[in-house]
């Protein structure tokens, strides 16, 4: 059979940084191809080289087994290619209808059917993305898992049934991700070719029928879904074993009381709730940003991890060292009065650099220097430099790799293991439910106790429930 | 030491684009950048009667400015605040002319301090209540400044015989000592005091912190540093206000001794170049008045005794600046590429 889309021996290099060395992919119709990897992998360059948007330094692209010279988004369109973006393409003020006129550019309104091989597997998929979709509604209005919903129906504008997906599922609650991965499989089934990009090996196992793992730009492993195991698929990833986390601690005192969310000292408690149900209210307001309802109760020292790890939690230009005494500039060890003794504060940041093995030059670099993951422990540096009695953390792993991701969570759970009260929120329910040793739900800002027996499908309903769409 | 290279860069490619500037109107260049340089820096009368006497106005200002920039808050009314204190300077003045000499120059010092900040209170209430662009107001109520001195040396502050718009002298003892043989007045103490005392609030203080960690991020700041970010914007307001305000009655009391419309040649306006070449740094920011105090001093030389129009020398202020922005973009552009 021959691929509906194939990569031969593609390099890419940028400056010094070989972000694809000899890659080889294919995908074929009829299935779904997951491609996996870190952040800076080159799953996202591997398939913009495919689209067009990157011309590779070498190896070639075919389609349909026809070599074609892919040097431009339109060529690859015009082949039956289209692509859904890490982040949403859709223009806010247009209306859903106006944003897919766009996409579609020369081949005119979306709904009329431009010829091609398989137009009933997209019909099927673009008929299921259209339900409860209003055509003239602007885009900016959409709620989160409709705007996915539009980035793909823009991917199909062109008629296209090769689709690259980046990250589709980041943004989306456990029951739209579930959905969303059941039109995948039947648009795969109908004879359309998938390829997806992910770091959630749960979505991954759940729909893809091969999966290609990248390393530092080349494939280190490479086979059918049956034939792979998770474990194996993520050492892969990181190229080592992942090693376990910290065992839980024995809880102390109560910490927060908010209804019937109480954290006691040393356990790591998760909000579980669909985007917008007043997760960053709650958060906020438990942390201390924003008015507490009467009878909470949150005991300082308050540590919060924002959501936005570089708009929120550090100054990008700030050294690392003004970035430790940021929110802590009354700190006896680097502040005597008014006057901040940088010296001190810069001797501070190097033992923390150590100790959370931050891959910085010096304390003097600028944040933004460095990487996602090593930003993120430069936040952990200035928690465990205050000695909080409670951690809060909205959505602590967005944004971060496999690797990351796995190192926050044992450092919440170390966290917790020195008796801290550790509360955290993410959209990704399973990470919710696997890393917490109790669940509360949070649903249209109210706070619902969860039964330490419920279900994963339980906790979804109860999510869920009565929320439209 | 790259940064005073790159300094003496800007300032020869400026001089040499007014060379060709004079050369294409058909003046002499040698006789125009002679006299320029004769009459800003090529005499110890020219340094201290002319050129130090204009940067001071420019150096108050400007460090003010520094501040409220770094806040992230754009104050375009320095203009404007500059009149509030020089018409604040001038009634205290007139009612005080008997105290003895220090109690009056601390005196209208702090009153047109005030009102520099008061005249700046407008905007910033404007932008905590009601999130008016401080950009529009301040930049408003310079106009409005305008027809206040307007109607003052028309009305209350007029001089007696009511003849001409301006002010009756302000008092003998209340004006500023001047250095011995010069018109370099007791403002240049001013300049040295609140340049040092900035630098080290800026760059080794909890309060200096914050100032920069707001101006470089604010949500940052509010969220991670729980730093109000719009009450350090309003201080840094506020204080450029009163700088601005008490370079204004500096003016009044230490070169004009008499208020009048125009009092200043736009010392509002150039003192923002001058804060922003010297990239916000208060130590920065003297070295850069003092050059555009030259400038203003060796243009009105270049008139007087080349015939040649002293707003030849916007060139060179204009030029100044925008090889300044330039050399600073590319600096950004290198970062984030680095990056």
């Amino acid at each position: 059979m021959t691929a509906a889309l194939a990569l031969h021996g593609v390099s890419k290099a940028f400056g010094t940084n070989r972000a694809l060395n000899d890659v080889s992919f294919a995908v074929g119709r009829g299935e779904v191809h997951a491609l996996v990897g870190e952040n800076g992998a080159g799953k996202s360059t591997l398939m913009r080289v495919a689209f067009g948007l990157i011309p590779p330094d070498a190896g070639e692209v075919t389609i349909d087994g026809n070599a074609a010279r892919v040097e431009s988004p339109r060529v690859a369109r015009a082949a039956g290619v289209g692509m859904v973006h890490q982040h949403f393409t859709s223009i806010g003020s247009f209306t859903v209808e106006e944003n897919l006129w766009l996409a579609a550019g020369r081949v005119g309104h979306p709904s009329g059917r431009p010829p091609i091989s398989n137009a009933t597997a997209v019909d099927e998929l673009r008929a299921a993305l259209w339900r409860g979709l209003d055509r003239t509604a602007a885009a900016e209005t959409l709620p989160v898992s409709a705007k996915q919903r539009l980035e793909l129906l823009q991917a199909l504008a062109t008629g296209a049934d090769i689709l690259l997906l980046d990250e589709p599922t980041a943004l989306l609650a456990p029951a739209e991700i579930e959905a969303l991965l059941a039109l995948l499989r039947s648009f795969a089934r109908g004879g359309g070719a998938v390829v997806l990009i992910s770091h959630k090996l749960s979505d991954v196992f759940a729909v893809a029928d091969r999966i290609t793992v990248l390393r530092r730009g080349r494939v280190v492993l490479e086979g059918r879904r049956s034939e792979l195991t998770s474990p194996e698929v993520a050492a892969a990833m990181v190229g080592g074993e992942i090693e376990p986390p910290p065992a839980p601690a024995a809880t102390g005192a109560v910490r927060i009381e908010a209804g019937p969310l109480r954290v006691q000292a040393g356990e790591v408690v998760g909000i579980a709730a669909i985007e917008g149900n007043g997760q960053r209210s709650l958060l906020r307001a438990l942390a201390g940003l924003e008015p507490m309802a009467s009878g909470w109760r949150s005991e300082a020292p308050v540590a919060f991890l924002p959501g936005d790890r570089t708009t929120e939690g550090l100054i990008a230009g700030f050294s690392l060292t003004e970035n430790l005494v940021l929110g802590h500039d009354r700190d006896a060890r680097w502040t005597r009065g008014p006057w901040i003794d940088w010296g001190e504060a810069e001797r501070w940041m190097g033992v923390l650099i150590d100790r959370f093995e931050i891959k910085a030059g010096s304390p003097r670099v600028p944040v933004s220097s460095l990487s996602g993951g090593n930003q993120q422990k430069v936040l952990f540096a200035k928690i465990a430099a205050s000695s909080p009695a409670v951690v809060i953390a909205e959505n602590p792993t967005r944004g971060l790799d496999f690797k990351a991701t796995v190192e926050l969570h044992h450092e919440l759970r170390r966290l917790a293991s020195t008796g801290v009260a550790v509360l955290f929120h993410s959209p990704d329910l399973d990470e919710v439910l696997s890393h917490s040793d109790r669940v509360v739900v949070l649903r249209g800002g109210e706070l619902l106790p969860v039964r330490s027996t419920a279900t994963r499908a339980e906790v979804g309903t109860m999510m869920a429930a009565g929320v439209g769409g | 030491m790259t940064a005073v290279w790159r300094a003496i860069g800007v300032g020869l490619i400026a001089l040499g684009v007014l060379a060709a500037t004079l050369a294409v109107l058909g003046f002499d260049p040698v006789a125009g950048l002679a006299a320029l340089g004769r009459n800003s820096v090529g005499s110890w009368y020219a340094w201290s009667s002319a050129t130090l006497v204009r940067a001071i106005p420019l150096i108050i200002i400007g460090l003010g400015l520094g501040l409220a920039f770094r806040a992230g808050a754009f104050n375009i009314g320095a203009e404007g605040q500059f009149a509030a204190g020089a018409i604040a300077a001038t009634g205290t003045a007139m009612v005080m002319g008997s105290w003895p000499g220090p109690v009056s120059w601390v005196a209208t010092a702090a009153v047109s301090t005030v009102a520099g900040a008061l005249w700046v209170l407008i905007p910033v209430v404007l932008k905590l209540r009601l999130g008016v662009l401080e950009v529009i107001s301040t930049l408003l109520l310079n106009f409005v400044a305008e027809q206040m001195v307007s109607w003052m040396v028309q009305g209350p502050l007029q001089e007696p015989q009511g003849i001409y718009p301006q002010s009756a002298p302000i008092p003998a003892d209340v004006r500023l000592p001047v250095l011995a043989g010069t018109r370099l007045h007791l403002g240049v103490v001013w300049v040295i005091l609140l340049g040092t005392v900035l630098w080290i609030v800026i760059g080794r203080t909890r309060w200096g912190f914050r100032l920069r960690a707001v101006g470089e991020a604010p949500v940052a700041a509010s969220v991670a540093g729980r730093i109000p970010v719009g009450g350090v914007q309003a201080a840094a307001l506020l204080l450029s206000g009163g700088l601005a305000g008490l370079a204004g009655g500096l003016e009044v009391t230490g070169v004009t001794y008499s208020l009048y419309q125009n009092l200043s040649p736009g010392y509002g306006f150039t003192a923002i170049a001058v804060a922003l070449i010297a990239r916000l740094h208060p130590l920065g920011i003297i070295v850069a008045g003092v050059g555009f105090g030259a400038l203003e001093a060796g243009a009105s030389g270049m008139q007087r005794e080349a015939g040649i129009p002293a707003v030849a020398v916007n060139v060179v202020q204009a030029t100044i600046i925008i090889v300044a922005l330039l050399a600073l973009r590319k600096r950004r552009v290198a970062a984030v590429a680095e990056a």
